[in-house]
């Protein structure tokens, strides 16, 4: 009896560990640049002296969504959500646990570390923090330069050229070359690693919280740097951000996600005319309006976010949401397509027939 | 602070950034110099009351700084980080201050708690006049000792970083009892305080621990931590960010506080928690009938919150008044630039304005508008003196040289 038991136990267990990869593969569709579908990423959770794997923290559960070619597509969310996640396992920097990751229509965990490292140059990343994402060792030039050189971009006697180019169209003197990181502001660093993901003529970057580290009106200056390249090289933006008011003004398509869940997806003018999911309202309703007149309908959601190692049943959003019905503590909800292109996950909208 | 200046003139930044051994030697002995005849005035015992009690030029504020300067002595030069700073904080009042960072306004907030970094930091002039109740305070002229009665226990300070403020290796409970423990004495420990004893020695007896343990509970309950048995016995590092922000608020307001200073509340929160924490502060300003110094760079956050601005640029306050005087119509330059730069929803615009170029270098600030060599609207007169501040309604003043006192008369 016991031994049944202790097996059943184990087999429990094993099925809780087992990562889920059931998706229709897609087919791609020349317009979009990158498709992501049903991408997961588990971190495990080790325990006990043989370290063994006893849960995993569910940073991406199953996201979906496509950019086209171009254009700048905005990842909301509170911390913890899984939006850097997302970005680094889109762009292959951590393993993905499940799912499809298609850019320009080829699977980007199908490569060879050889083939990924030549692909490499069309998908960059800017990171948060400009502080430490730069090495204090190295000079500017060599901070851009680096991956430049690496990647064979331009011939040997063109470096120097290309590298002053691409230095100036983000902003830096020519004179930056040979200083060293501690010497810039805030700002410029920004623009030194706007300068780096550039340099090496990608068409499609992550940027991960560009300007949350800085001041306001740096904030501006950056986020308009980030607009005139795009327009300049045809640039298509991942822009992470928990700043709505910013990821309104410089998006054309918007996901919000909530502890691992894209829980609604859609095009900028679509989301903010008509949020839709629980969830999107109170984000919305939460922003600082800086107009003293302003009256807002604040919908205050309580408490934090729960454990992404335990995420509430159902609905993973049920906790907090004010609407939250029965169903919603048991059943997960699918998304669905309420106007052309505007995606929600929420049961809400169950009984609503699509546009 | 150093690499501020890079983008304004090259050549000659290098050259004023440069300092030889003997130059640096030279100006920190002048500084130890200096500095050390603050620290003897700091320092002193048993100060008459007299020399540090003062009277309030209005009794409905709580704070009135006048022409306050905290300079820091550095070994590269002085930096004066408030220079010349005047506003008042009425009771019962949110006042916002607002500005990049690096403009004074933290400093400004320290020097209130005289938390200056000390010896390199120093009150040098001006009058910070606080308003106790029985007596007035002249902050700027208040021995060390004395000050460990005001603090905490008359203002209090929320902090930025919640995780970093609260001691990792104490529990949560631990923690706000000290507060009460230290600053709170006479409501729950009389004997002790009968018998005179130093603060910092008294060990409550197990009633009055109760007691503090029964107001901590209480504390906890009124920012809103449901489950306060529970949270008294846990660690900082079990609670979120919001939850932290929660303690820190607790924390600040279990003494009663007639100010409440929040640096930077809740810059390093979500969207929604910083909904949240906001209306607590909102909540709670009403039912202890304290004022709050809001220190912010969010514009939203004040709009929200404050009844007036204050506006801070390098160093001096630029322009100030009512927050519907301040968002109608901005007068300051800088604050036109600020409202601009910020993306805000439903604000349809093709490119965010930016400020061009960058705060000046604090050390060595010129003697004409710091705002001049970023001004779109710059005339003539900005090559004049540091402008004076021009009354544009008898609550909204500015430091400009576009405005004169007359518009103000016609109006």
């Amino acid at each position: 009896m016991t031994e049944k038991s202790k097996r059943q136990i184990a087999a429990e267990t094993k099925e809780r560990l087992v990562i889920e990869d059931n998706y229709i593969p897609l087919v791609h569709d020349d317009k979009y640049i990158l498709e992501v579908n049903a991408l997961k990423k588990y971190f495990p959770i080790k325990d006990g002296l043989l370290q063994r794997v006893t849960g995993h923290i569910k940073a991406v559960d199953g996201i979906s969504f496509k950019i086209e070619r171009g254009t700048t597509m905005g990842l909301v969310g509170e911390s913890g959500c899984g939006k850097t996640t997302a970005g680094r396992t889109i762009l292959r920097l951590t393993e993905k646990s499940a799912g499809q990751v298609l850019f320009n229509g080829k699977e980007v965990y199908d490569y060879t570390k050889k083939e990924l490292q030549a692909i490499r140059p069309q998908m960059q990343i800017i990171f948060q923090d400009p502080f430490s994402s730069l090495s204090p060792r190295l000079p500017i030039r060599e901070i851009i330069g680096e991956a430049v050189r690496e990647h064979e971009i331009v011939p040997r006697n063109e470096f120097n050229d290309y590298i002053n180019d691409i230095m100036e169209n983000c902003g830096l003197q020519p004179y930056h070359r040979d200083r060293y990181p501690h010497e810039f502001s805030g700002g410029q660093r920004q623009r030194i690693c706007i300068a780096r993901a550039l340099a090496l003529n990608p068409d499609f970057v992550v940027c991960d919280e560009p300007v949350s580290a800085l001041d306001v009106s740096v904030q501006a200056q950056i986020i308009n740097l980030l607009m005139d390249l795009q327009d300049k090289f045809k640039l298509t933006y991942l822009f992470i951000s928990h700043d709505l008011s910013v990821v309104e003004h410089i998006s054309d398509t918007i996901g919000v996600m909530y502890l691992g869940d894209l829980v609604e997806f859609g095009r900028k003018e679509d989301i903010f005319r008509m949020p839709l999911h629980p969830y999107t309202k109170a984000l919305f309703s939460a922003i600082p309006v800086p107009d003293p007149t302003a009256k807002i309908n604040r919908i205050l959601i309580e408490g934090s976010m729960p454990s992404p190692a335990n995420p509430p049943k159902g609905c993973k959003f049920h906790t907090r949401c004010q609407s939250c019905m029965e169903m919603c503590k048991t059943v997960v909800p699918v998304q669905k397509e309420i106007e052309p292109g505007h995606y929600v996950v929420c049961h809400l909208y169950n009984d609503y027939e699509g546009a | 602070m150093k690499d501020e200046k890079i983008d304004v003139n090259e050549t000659k930044a290098t050259d004023s950034n440069y300092l030889s051994a003997r130059e640096s030697h030279k100006i920190s002995r002048e500084n130890r110099r200096i500095t050390d005849q603050f620290e003897k005035q700091n320092k002193r015992k048993n100060v008459p009351e007299s020399e540090y009690t003062t009277k309030m030029k209005n009794p409905a504020n709580v704070v009135e700084f006048d022409n306050l300067h905290t300079y820091f002595y550095t070994d590269v030069g002085v930096v004066k980080a408030v220079d010349g700073v005047t506003f008042d904080v009425p009771f019962g009042k949110t006042v916002g201050i607002v500005g990049e960072s690096g403009c004074g306004k933290s400093v400004t907030s320290l020097s209130l708690m005289k938390l200056v970094q000390r010896p390199q930091g120093q009150i040098v002039e001006g009058e910070i006049r606080f308003d106790a109740g029985d007596k007035v305070y002249d902050i700027a002229k208040t021995p060390i000792e004395e000050m460990y009665n005001i603090r905490g226990n008359m203002i209090s300070m929320i902090f930025q970083e919640p995780m970093t403020s609260l001691n990792p290796v104490f529990k949560i409970g631990t923690q706000i009892d000290e507060v009460i423990t230290l600053h709170s004495l006479d409501l729950f420990h009389e004997e002790m305080k009968a018998a005179e004893k130093s603060v910092s020695n008294v060990k409550p007896s197990k009633e009055s621990k109760l007691m503090i343990k029964a107001r901590t509970l209480e504390m906890l309950d009124l920012v809103g931590i449901a489950d306060s048995e529970k949270v008294y016995r846990m660690y900082p590092h079990e609670l979120s960010g919001g939850m932290r922000q929660r303690v820190m608020i607790a924390m600040a307001i279990a003494c009663n506080p007639k100010l409440i200073i929040a640096d930077e509340p809740t810059t390093a929160l979500d969207v929604t928690i910083q909904a949240q924490i906001l209306e607590i502060l909102m909540e709670l300003k009403d039912k202890i009938n304290s004022s709050i110094m809001l220190i912010t760079h969010d514009l939203g956050v004040i709009a929200g919150m404050a009844d007036y601005v204050v506006v801070m640029y390098a160093g001096r306050v630029v322009e100030k008044g009512t927050v519907f005087e301040v968002f109608k119509d901005p007068a300051h330059p800088y604050t036109i630039g600020l409202m601009a730069a910020r993306p805000g929803i439903n604000k349809e615009v093709e490119r965010l304005y930016s400020i061009p170029g960058k705060v000046p270098n604090p050390i060595d600030m010129p003697n004409y508008c710091y705002f001049r060599d970023r001004c779109e609207k710059r005339i003539a007169a900005c090559d004049g003196e540091y402008p004076m501040e021009i009354k544009l309604s008898p609550t909204h003043s500015v430091a400009c040289y576009l405005y004169t006192e007359e518009e103000y008369r016609n109006d």
